[in-house]
């Protein structure tokens, strides 16, 4: 035994005693992960967010949540004798008084974005892969919250300097409170310790930031993280890879290094950007004034979509016996929002009800091979573009010269009409794609060679996929399934069928509607046989070999 | 090539894992060069970091540099960035070139369990449920049941109760501004009283507040007052005016107008001189200021809440009465 493996034993042995690991590690140590660049969005996530922690809690050891009033004395001259609260001041000490500050800050601001977008996408993969099937519809409940604390803790956050932009955010997010029907005044009230701004609200927000939420999202993350660890990681179809196995690289040493190396890379990459690029520079918008703002003000971009949903809407108002109900700022702050995440956090249990699917599901599906999954996807997703690009409605008018009310029609118009299309040549073109892919199993793929047949017919020669393409292809089996029947209106004894489970009946058929069926291992064989045929008459002239 | 697994559920099962050498596998000298590739990139991390605590101590907070695609920027914040950056990205680098080039790239396989138990555990659990069920006696005696139900359902009634000191109540504040009869009207930045003449024909004064506000705020320490009372000013020929909420709310041709949207609380300061236009930089909600202050567009259900104004025996811009609806964002007060 080498000195090394001595200490690595002797490590290993007195960790043991006392906890007993050995067996976990055992099992673990070389636990197997799938690779695919897609999982490691979610990693960006999760690097992301400690990056934020770490230099959150640097920020703290300088930045002070008071919205007590000073005159600014202090090393950017621009703002010097003027009055701003201590919030913003210092922020402004901690970017140009302190060496490395305004580095730590522009990182933290960085990789919050960052968080907000890797999260975002990372979730259109899990949707558009189908891995929040069962057994994972648990850990996409998780997700959804983590993305919409996520949101708020990024909003909060952007909110704490009380610049003139970021106060302008609080404010309108205070207007939006007063429209909470019965309570809104109240709510502000008490949020705002009196009237806005008030001075209570930054030192408020301060703790919420620094520890409500992040608290919350820790214990999330670790329950997503855990429940990842415990079912194994979903894979994508190919060579080997079943429902029943998971193929991949051991977690020590191959993840050990990557997943580690990945952090590494994600903190270096958004620390340069921070080296390089200014974000939110707070100097330049002032402290915040409520009576003054600047022109084309802009929220991160994960705000965007709401503040465009704000912008788009019409001024519909209603008072109700004295009682305003000001739908105009209702629908697009909280209905639409509320409606689109508890659809998003339902949607395994809607998609489960359509296609009575009760099995598990480890293998990741091909987004063609659910197109009605698919094209719901595509749809929300055009929706939430279509607010996005509202909440930018005067940086547009500005930037091509057009009148801003008819990029606002525009998009009114557009909300309605774009995404159900989109939703339609979606799942027509997940249909025709899966037309081809069930052509290529039962017919192969086009050879490029020209046959004359005896009769003077010209033939393209077929041959057999790749043993890879025909795993991936087949795998369409897995997402397939038949669409639950009707019960007949009137059974054989004259009894009525239940309204009970007609829904469910019709959202499978609109799920299954054009169903592509995967041709079944005889009917490949059938045609594989006929391709072969055609090869046969071929090989002779030494062109072309099947490989089998 | 055959596929002859029955379970639906592993159609893809049959075909063997496909392994491709890397160089570095069969060539002893390519193995070589990523280990030196590695190496080299866990020193250019030392270096990084040492390259930190130099431009740390070194590199001035007032130093400048001018870059191209860039432009300029701190040079503090471009080396300490650049040196920690570059420190943490070779690690990252060099340990994942490790992996992808000497550590083994085979594939391995593990196996998945199913998770769930299996039917005789399930029955064990809900068995044990039921007895502790049994043993507590909570279906047995419903005194204690119910009391606990009552008990638990009124326990997070203090923790609410204590939210309340969180702020003192609306009361009727969202409809008084410092605006009332007599205020002299002042310039937002300089507090300079306003006279009609410094206004001229077309013209607009973008920010203007009573000039008690500057008393006000620094006796109760905070700008609510001015968050509700700002106006802006705008000059037009009298006949330009088509209505006003206020009958001869002007003064030849000066009208006054509360500067927060009614929409959710914006400043408003866009003015269009030639359409007399005012549009709201946040959600582009446009009052037209010839008429009546209406929403023209946007999202705004409320016009701008006009201010009567008069001039003083100085002849300074005053107010001739408060507000007469509510200014700002709607509430559900409000009516």
């Amino acid at each position: 035994m080498s000195t090394t493996q001595r200490a690595v034993a002797t490590t290993t042995t007195w960790v043991d005693d006392r906890t007993g690991a050995g067996k976990w590690l055992k099992k673990n140590l070389r636990k197997v992960f799938p690779d695919h660049w897609s999982f490691m969005l979610g990693e960006i996530a999760l690097y992301s967010f400690i990056l934020c922690l770490l230099t959150g809690v640097y920020l703290t050891l300088f930045f002070n949540p008071s919205m007590k009033e000073v005159v600014y004395n202090g090393s950017y001259a621009p703002l010097n004798g003027i009055k701003m609260t201590q919030a913003y001041e210092s922020t402004l000490r901690v970017s140009f008084d302190v060496r490395g500050g305004l580095l730590v800050r522009q990182v933290h601001h960085w990789a919050a974005l960052l968080f907000v977008a890797a999260v975002s996408v990372h979730m259109l993969r899990v949707f558009f892969t189908g891995a929040f099937r069962k057994p994972r519809e648990l850990n996409w409940v998780i997700g959804v919250g983590l993305m919409t604390l996520a949101i708020l803790e990024g909003f909060a956050g952007y909110s704490l300097p009380d610049d003139l932009l970021s106060g302008t955010g609080l404010r309108i997010a205070q207007g939006i409170v007063l429209a909470i029907p019965l309570v809104g005044s109240y709510v502000s009230s008490f949020l705002f310790g009196g009237e806005f701004p008030g001075t209570d609200f930054i030192p408020r927000l301060y703790s919420i930031h620094i520890l409500l939420i992040p608290g919350i999202l820790l214990g999330m993350l670790t329950a997503h993280l855990l429940l990842v660890w415990y079912q194994k990681h979903t894979q994508f179809p190919g060579p080997g890879r079943t429902n029943k196995n998971v193929v991949g690289f051991p977690l020590f040493p191959v993840y050990v290094a990557k997943a580690g190396g990945f952090f590494f890379i994600v903190s270096g990459i958004i620390t340069l950007i921070a080296a390089m690029f200014t974000i939110n520079p707070i100097w330049l918008y002032g402290p915040y004034v409520p009576d003054q703002v600047t022109a084309g003000s802009q929220p991160d971009w994960y705000i965007g979509w709401l503040d465009g949903a704000v912008r788009v809407i019409p001024n519909w108002e209603t008072v109700l016996f004295g009682y305003n109900i000001s739908w105009n700022i209702l629908l697009p702050a909280l209905i639409i929002p509320g409606i689109m995440f508890t659809l998003l956090a339902l949607y395994p249990w809607i998609e489960a009800k359509a296609t009575g699917d009760k099995r598990e599901h480890h293998l990741l599906d091909r987004p063609r091979n659910a197109p009605t999954r698919t094209g719901l996807g595509a749809m929300g997703l055009t929706f939430y573009v279509l607010m996005w690009i509202s909440g930018g409605n005067d940086l547009i008018a500005q930037a091509f010269s057009w009148s801003i009310n008819s990029i606002t029609w525009t998009i009114r118009v557009l909300l309605i009409v774009l995404p159900p299309l989109v939703f339609v040549i979606t799942r027509r073109t997940c249909l025709g794609l899966q037309r081809r892919d069930r052509d290529k199993l039962l017919h192969g793929r086009e050879t490029g060679i020209i046959k004359r047949m005896p009769s003077g017919e010209y033939l393209e020669v077929h041959a057999p996929v790749s043993s890879a393409t025909r795993a991936k292809l087949v795998a369409s089996r897995e997402s397939d399934y038949a669409p639950i029947e009707a019960p007949p209106a009137v059974d054989a004894n004259g009894v009525k069928a239940p309204k009970k489970g007609r829904l469910g009946v019709k959202l499978s058929n609109f799920y299954f509607a054009n169903r592509v069926i995967p041709p079944t291992d005889e009917e490949i064989a059938e045609g594989q046989h006929h391709a072969a045929d055609d090869l046969e008459t071929v090989r002779p002239s030494g062109q072309i070999t099947s490989g089998h | 090539m055959s596929n002859d697994s029955s379970s639906e559920l592993e159609v893809a099962g049959a075909h063997e894992i496909e392994h491709a050498l890397r160089r570095s596998d069969t060539d002893p000298r390519a193995a070589q060069r990523a280990e030196r590739q590695v190496a080299i990139m866990f020193v250019g991390s030392v270096l990084a970091s040492i390259l930190f605590v130099v431009a740390f101590v070194s590199v001035k907070s007032t130093a400048v540099v001018d870059l191209p695609l860039i432009g300029r920027i701190g040079l503090q914040n471009l080396t300490l960035g650049v040196a920690s950056g570059l420190g943490l990205f070779l690690i990252g680098a060099g340990a994942i070139h490790w992996a992808r080039k000497l550590m083994s790239d085979e594939e391995i396989v593990d196996e998945r369990k199913s998770f769930a138990s299996d039917d005789e555990t399930r029955e064990a659990v809900v068995e044990s449920f039921h007895t502790g069920v049994e043993e507590s006696g909570v279906m047995k005696r419903p005194l204690i049941r119910r009391t606990l139900l009552a008990a638990m359902a009124l326990m997070p009634i203090p923790a609410i109760v204590m939210l309340r000191d969180l702020g003192p109540l609306p009361e009727t504040k969202a409809r008084e501004t410092l605006w009332r009869k007599g205020s002299r009207i002042v310039t937002d930045i300089s507090y300079r009283p306003i006279k009609p003449e410094d206004i001229p024909l077309g013209g607009l004064v973008a920010g203007a507040l009573p000039a008690d506000l500057k008393k006000v705020e620094e006796e109760e320490g905070n700008l609510n007052q001015r968050a509700k009372a700002a106006i802006i000013l705008v000059r037009m020929a009298p006949d330009e005016i088509r209505s006003q909420q206020i009958q001869d709310g002007d003064f030849q041709g000066i009208l006054a107008f509360s500067k927060i949207c009614t929409h959710l609380g914006c400043p408003i300061a866009l003015y269009e001189q030639r359409t007399k236009h005012l549009l709201c930089p946040c959600h582009q909600s446009t009052f037209d200021l010839a008429d009546d202050g209406n929403v023209i567009f946007g999202p705004s259900a409320r016009r701008l809440p006009q201010l009567a104004i008069e001039v003083d025996k100085e002849g300074y811009l005053v107010a001739k009465e408060g507000f007469q609806e509510p200014v700002g964002p709607s509430f559900w007060e409000r009516g």
